[in-house]
């Protein structure tokens, strides 16, 4: 019985690997990415066009409340694309598996973006709100920070000629920055003398933004979350193909 | 049609236009970076398979 059960379990595990085979990937990828893609762009223009049109102002904030819709998504998902980044960086390192360090290095710029709008949307909300379009607060700074990791991290990638050299570095590069973005979660909780609000979504209800804010910008998240999956499959099959071109390449030349 | 932005109308349609023009341009940048790649994969494969066959 308990044979079976480690049998089952470790041919679980060995069906999750399957993934990190790049035709496997390709495979699943392909049949995958035109449905994240549709819904992906039904949630954001949903979420966007409820919360731009459709919610009311806020008493205090007046109409930049309809920042929130851009300004938390994207916050949210700069974090996590880097904490996804460090997953399969992880796995990279631990397993060797390419697909994952490529996945790792496609999911980058998008997280890029990801901050830059977060940082953007945030500055031309703070100006009329706090009086300042940037202050040194602990949970602003951290998030800079994470921004320029990403730089270096695309950079790092650009710069390295052997493909697993650059994997393993960016690999460890990645574990360093994954302690600016935890720390642009949570560095509101332990220093308190910074501009920046806590969260603005957690499960404890009372903290919550109110509902008629809140519906629709569940709905932009999830735009943001499945636009994420889809630019990073996309982006992964692409540099899964650069990888095979450049080895039929090299091949040539050797030939 | 357009929701009354009041005092703040700048700002709103600024984080708006400048949010949707860096997402459609990295969605724009990833298609045609993958296209590129796809095209040049299928000319060096199909060669390979001409000077093979």
């Amino acid at each position: 019985m308990q044979q079976d059960r480690g049998a089952l379990k470790s041919r679980g595990m060995a069906s999750l690997w399957e993934y990190a085979n790049p035709k496997r990937f390709m495979q699943v990828s392909a049949v995958l990415l035109p449905w994240m893609a549709g819904l992906s762009a039904l949630c954001l223009v949903v979420g966007l066009v409820w919360g731009f049109f459709f919610t009311p102002d806020d008493f205090r904030q007046g109409s930049t409340v309809k920042i929130i819709y851009l300004h938390v998504p994207s916050a949210l998902m700069a974090i996590n694309a880097w904490l996804m980044m460090l997953v399969t960086s992880l796995i990279w390192l631990i397993r060797r598996h390419h697909v994952s360090a490529l996945a790792a290095r496609a999911a980058a710029p998008v997280g890029l973006v990801m901050t830059v709008i977060a940082l953007a949307t945030g500055a031309i909300w703070g100006q009329p709100m706090w009086g300042t379009w940037w202050a040194w607060d602990p949970r602003l700074t951290s998030f800079l920070i994470l921004g320029l990791f990403y730089l270096g991290y695309i950079a790092l990638w650009e710069a390295v000629e052997n493909a697993d050299t650059a994997a393993d570095l960016t690999s460890v590069l990645c574990l360093v920055g994954s302690v600016f973005a935890v720390l642009s979660r949570y560095a509101v909780l332990f220093w308190n003398q910074g501009l920046h609000q806590g969260a603005s979504l957690s499960l404890d209800k009372e903290e919550n933004v109110a509902d008629v804010f809140y519906h629709p910008l569940l709905v932009s998240i999830a735009g943001f979350v499945l636009l994420f999956v889809a630019l990073v499959l996309l982006r992964t099959r692409t540099e899964i193909r650069q990888r095979r071109l450049q080895a039929l390449l090299n091949r040539e030349r050797m030939a | 049609m357009m929701p009354d932005l009041g005092k703040y109308a700048a700002e709103v349609a600024a984080a708006y236009i400048v949010s949707i023009v860096l997402i459609a341009g990295l969605v724009w940048a990833s298609l045609r970076r993958g296209a590129k790649v796809r095209a040049e994969l299928r000319r060096v494969e199909a060669r390979r398979g001409r000077s093979d066959g």
